[in-house]
C-alpha cells in the first residue's frame, strides 16, 4: 500500500513539473555567431552539437546566423552559446575569452564587434 | 522559395541515400558556384556519387537517357546492337540489368522494359542524374548489384513556361520536344511534356542487305503536378505518363505487311505501349525540419509485342510499387536514420514463341538505413533491409558505405553490400532472338524459369586528391571494385554459335573494374576530363573460364570542353569533343561455323570520336550542330550469315563497334522564361 501511495506521489509530482514549465522539445532559435569561413562553419556546429540537447544546428556562411534546434528539457540557449564561445566565437550575450581567440585560424579571425 | 527549396530537400533526402551529396550540392549550386560544372563529385557525400547535371546532358546528342552518358566516364554506353539500335549501358563492367534504375527513386527501367526502358526517358526531360558506384542504397530495393542511377526530372514548380527542342541527323531520325508549364496557384504547378521521334528512311551503309538503324516513331507524353505548401509542410507530386513506341528492322526489302512471319525476307517489329502513373506524399514536420514522413506509389503497365524473324516474343507486365519511409534524427541532424517498408507486385504475361512463361512475382519487406556524420571528416551509412519474395524467398540484405577526409582536399570512400535479384532471361537477352540460335535452360529445379536468383556481393574502395596544377583546378581519382558472384544466371554464348545456353553458375564469376582518373582545368573555360578504365570480368562457363563476351579489357576516355566568354545578352560558343578507345574484346565462340561466317576470337581495337558545337544567341535560344563517330570506323561484318537470315549461322547479336558509321546532327532550343 505504502508503495502504491509512493509511486502514486512520484507520478504525481512528475507530471506536475512537466505541466508548470511546459518545456519545448523542439525550441528554434536564430541567432547571430562571429565568424568568417568554412572553418568556422564546422567549429561552430561541432561546438553547439557538443551541448546535450541540441538536435540541429546550421550556421550559414553568408549571414553569421546559426539556426538552431534544441530540446529546452535538456539545454538552454545560453548554455550553447556559452559553448560556442568556448572554442572563440562570440555571439550577443557571450564572448570568447581572448586567449581562444588568438589561437584561431588566421583566416578565421573575424573581427570582433 | 528558399522554404520550398529546402523543404524539397527535406522531401528527397527521405528517398536516396545520396541524399546527402545532392542536398549539399544544391545547396552550394545557390550559393557558391558561379560557373556550373557539368558533372559535380562532391567531397562531403559519403557515397561515390556523380552528379550530371542538366548542362552536362547538352553536351551530346543525348536524345534519351541511354545516349546521355557518352561524355561520362563512370559509365560505358555500348554500341547498338545491329537490330534494334538501342544502346546499352554497363557500370563496373556489369550491363544494366545489375544496375538499379530509377526515375525520382521510383524503380523504372527492370523486368520487361530492361533492354528498351532507358530509351523511353526523352533527355530534355531530365533535370539531373546522380550515379553511384557500388553497393547503393536499402532505401530503393534489393535489386542493384553494381550501382545505381537515379534519374531526377525537371520540376513543375522551376520549371519555364515554354521550351522547344526540334534535333534531326543524317541517319534520318527527327525529334522534337515541347514542354509547357503552368502556375496554378502559389502552392501547384504542373509540366506537361511532349516528346516525339522517328526515323523515316532507310539506311543500309555496310551493304549487307539489313538496316543499320531501325525505322521507328514514338510517341511520349508526361503531365505531371506538383503541389509544394512551406507553411503546413505538405509536398506532393503526381506523374502520368503514356508512351508509344514502334520500330520495324531487317532487311532492306522486308515488307511487314507482305512478308511477316514468312521466309520471303528476314524482319521484326518492336512494338510497345506504356503506362505509368506515379504519385508522392511528404510531409516534413512543423518546428523539426529533419524529421519527415513519404508515401510513394507507382503503378506501371508495359506491353511490348514483337517478332524477330520467325521468332516471336511477346510479354506485358504490370507493376505496382509502393514505398513508405519516415526519416528522423537520433539526438542530433549527426545522427540521421530512414526506416520504411516496400511493396512490389510483378505480373508477367510472357510468351516465347507462343509458349506460356508467364508468372507473378510480390515482395514485402522492411529497411532501416542509419546515417552518421561528424559534420567533418568523418561519416557512415549503414543500412539492412529484410525482404519476403515469393520466388526469391526471405533474405536480408545489408549495405555499407564510409568516406573519411584524410588530410585537405582529399577524401577516400568504401563500400560493401549485396544484391539480389530474379533474371529475366529472355527479355535481357532478347536481342538474341535475332539469330539463329535456340534458346537452352539448362536447370529446371529454380523458381524463376527453372533457374536460382543471382546472388552477388559488390566491394569498392576510392580515393579523390583534389590540387593545383600550374595554379589551375585538377582532381585525381582511383577507383576499384569488384562484384563477386555467389549465384548467377549465367548466359552462354561461348559453347555453340547456334545456341545460347542458361544455366546456374557452377564455378566462379566475378567483375573487377579499376578506373584512373584526371581532370584539369587547362586554361580558364578549357576544361580536360581523362580516364582510363581496366575490366576484368570473367565467368566459368561450361566450356570453360572466359571473359566476358563484348567487353573491352582497356578502355580509355577523353573530354575536352571550351566555353568563350557570356558576352551581351548571354552570348556564347560551346566546343565539346569526346574521344574513346576500346582495346580488344572477347567475341562469342563462332569457331564452329563455316570460315565466311566466322569471329576471330577477339575483336580489334578501335577507337570513336564524337564532337559538337553549341551556339547560344541569347540566353533564351541556342542552335548545336555535332558529328558522332567522326572518324568514320565501322565493324565490316555486323551480321553473320546475313545472304541466308533463315539459315543455321544467322546472327544479329555480335555488335562489337559502330555499325552505321559517322553521323551528323543539328539541333536547336529555345525557351520563354
Amino acid at each position: 500500500m505504502k508503495n502504491v501511495i509512493l509511486g502514486m506521489l512520484l507520478i504525481f509530482a512528475v507530471f506536475s513539473t512537466q505541466a508548470q514549465q511546459k518545456k519545448n522539445k523542439n525550441a528554434k532559435y536564430e541567432f547571430e555567431v562571429n565568424g568568417n569561413c568554412e572553418q568556422c562553419q564546422k567549429r561552430i556546429q561541432k561546438a553547439a552539437f557538443s551541448v546535450l540537447g541540441v538536435k540541429s544546428a546550421e550556421w550559414r556562411i553568408d549571414d553569421h546566423i546559426l539556426h538552431l534546434v534544441i530540446n529546452e528539457e535538456k539545454c538552454s540557449v545560453s548554455d550553447v552559446k556559452k559553448a560556442i564561445a568556448k572554442v572563440g566565437h562570440d555571439t550577443d550575450e557571450v564572448k570568447a575569452e581572448d586567449s581562444v581567440y588568438e589561437n584561431l585560424h588566421s583566416c578565421c579571425k573575424y573581427e570582433r564587434k | 522559395m528558399k522554404k520550398i527549396l529546402l523543404l524539397l530537400a527535406g522531401l528527397f533526402s527521405v528517398v536516396t541515400h545520396s541524399q546527402e551529396t545532392i542536398q549539399k550540392d544544391s545547396l552550394k549550386t545557390v550559393t557558391v558556384e558561379a560557373k556550373r560544372k557539368g558533372l559535380k563529385k562532391s567531397l562531403s557525400g559519403t557515397a561515390n556519387t556523380t552528379v550530371v547535371t542538366s548542362k552536362e546532358l547538352l553536351k551530346a546528342a543525348c536524345c534519351n537517357l541511354a545516349e546521355s552518358f557518352e561524355t561520362n566516364p563512370s559509365i560505358d554506353v555500348n554500341f547498338s546492337d545491329a537490330l534494334t539500335g538501342t544502346k546499352q549501358i554497363k557500370m563496373l563492367g556489369l550491363t544494366s540489368p545489375y544496375i538499379m534504375i530509377t526515375e525520382e527513386n521510383v524503380p523504372s527501367v527492370r523486368g520487361a522494359s530492361q533492354a528498351y526502358g532507358l530509351s523511353f526517358t526523352p533527355g530534355t526531360w531530365v533535370e539531373s542524374i546522380q550515379i553511384t558506384k557500388g553497393a547503393g542504397s536499402v532505401v530503393n530495393g534489393y535489386e542493384s548489384i553494381s550501382g545505381q542511377i537515379n534519374t531526377e526530372l525537371i520540376k513543375p514548380i522551376k520549371d519555364i513556361p515554354f521550351f522547344l527542342n526540334a534535333y534531326g541527323s543524317t541517319d534520318s531520325r527527327f525529334e522534337l520536344n515541347t514542354h509547357f508549364n503552368k502556375k496554378i496557384s502559389d502552392y501547384w504547378a504542373t509540366s506537361l511534356f511532349v516528346h516525339g521521334n522517328a526515323r523515316v528512311a532507310k539506311n543500309d551503309m555496310n551493304d549487307d542487305g539489313f538496316l543499320d538503324n531501325p525505322l521507328g516513331k514514338q510517341v511520349n507524353i508526361a503531365n505531371r503536378w506538383q503541389y509544394s505548401n512551406p507553411k503546413t509542410g505538405w509536398v506532393s507530386f503526381l506523374n502520368l505518363r503514356f508512351m508509344k513506341d514502334e520500330k520495324q528492322t531487317g532487311e532492306v526489302n522486308f515488307d511487314p505487311d507482305r512478308d511477316k512471319l514468312t521466309t520471303n525476307y528476314w524482319g521484326s517489329e518492336i512494338n510497345t505501349e506504356r503506362l505509368d502513373f506515379t504519385s508522392k506524399v511528404g510531409y516534413v514536420f512543423k518546428d523539426m525540419p529533419y524529421q519527415s514522413i513519404g508515401f510513394q506509389n507507382a503503378f506501371s503497365s508495359h506491353n511490348q509485342q514483337s517478332y524477330f524473324g520467325l521468332n516471336q516474343y511477346n510479354i506485358k507486365q504490370q507493376s505496382y510499387y509502393s514505398n513508405l519511409i519516415f526519416n528522423s534524427i537520433l539526438s542530433n541532424t549527426m545522427n540521421k536514420f530512414a526506416a520504411g517498408l516496400n511493396f512490389t507486385y510483378d505480373k508477367y504475361a510472357e510468351f516465347v514463341n507462343l509458349t506460356d512463361v508467364g508468372r507473378i512475382d510480390n515482395s514485402a519487406g522492411a529497411f532501416f538505413e542509419y546515417t552518421y556524420d561528424n559534420g567533418d571528416t568523418f561519416s557512415y551509412i549503414l543500412g539492412g533491409r529484410f525482404d519476403y519474395h515469393n520466388r526469391l524467398g526471405g533474405f536480408f540484405t545489408p549495405r555499407l558505405h564510409v568516406k573519411y577526409n584524410p588530410w585537405e582536399k582529399a577524401v577516400l570512400r568504401f563500400s560493401a553490400g549485396r544484391g539480389k535479384r530474379a533474371a529475366n532471361i529472355f527479355a535481357e537477352n532478347q536481342n538474341l532472338f535475332a539469330s539463329s540460335r535456340t534458346f537452352q535452360v539448362l536447370d529446371s529445379n529454380g523458381k524463376i524459369y527453372g533457374l536460382d536468383p543471382e546472388i552477388a556481393w559488390n566491394y569498392g574502395l576510392s580515393f579523390t586528391q583534389n590540387f593545383k596544377l600550374f595554379g589551375m583546378n585538377a582532381d585525381t581519382t582511383i577507383d576499384f571494385y569488384r562484384t563477386d558472384f555467389q549465384n548467377q544466371a549465367v548466359v552462354d554464348v561461348m559453347n555453340s554459335p547456334q545456341k545460347v545456353l542458361f544455366y546456374n553458375l557452377k564455378g566462379k564469376s566475378y567483375a573487377n573494374s579499376l578506373q584512373l582518373d584526371f581532370n584539369l582545368e587547362i586554361i580558364r573555360h578549357l576544361n580536360l576530363r581523362t580516364a582510363y578504365k581496366y575490366y576484368d570480368i570473367s565467368t566459368d562457363y561450361l566450356s570453360g573460364s572466359y571473359q566476358r563476351p563484348l567487353q573491352a579489357k582497356h578502355r580509355f576516355f577523353a573530354n575536352l570542353e571550351y566555353e568563350t566568354h557570356i558576352v551581351e545578352k548571354g552570348k556564347q560558343w560551346k566546343f565539346d569533343y569526346t574521344f574513346n578507345w576500346l582495346g580488344k574484346q572477347q567475341l562469342p565462340y563462332t569457331a564452329s561455323n563455316p570460315a565466311q561466317d566466322r569471329f576471330a576470337d577477339f575483336s580489334p581495337s578501335f577507337a570513336v570520336m564524337n564532337a559538337q558545337i553549341t551556339r547560344t544567341f541569347s540566353s533564351t535560344f541556342e542552335v548545336y550542330i555535332g558529328g558522332e563517330n567522326i572518324g568514320n570506323y565501322r565493324q565490316d561484318k555486323a551480321i553473320l550469315g546475313a545472304n541466308d537470315p533463315f539459315g543455321s549461322n544467322f546472327d544479329t547479336s555480335m555488335v562489337y563497334a559502330p555499325v552505321f558509321g559517322q553521323m551528323y546532327y543539328a539541333g536547336l532550343r529555345f525557351k520563354i522564361k
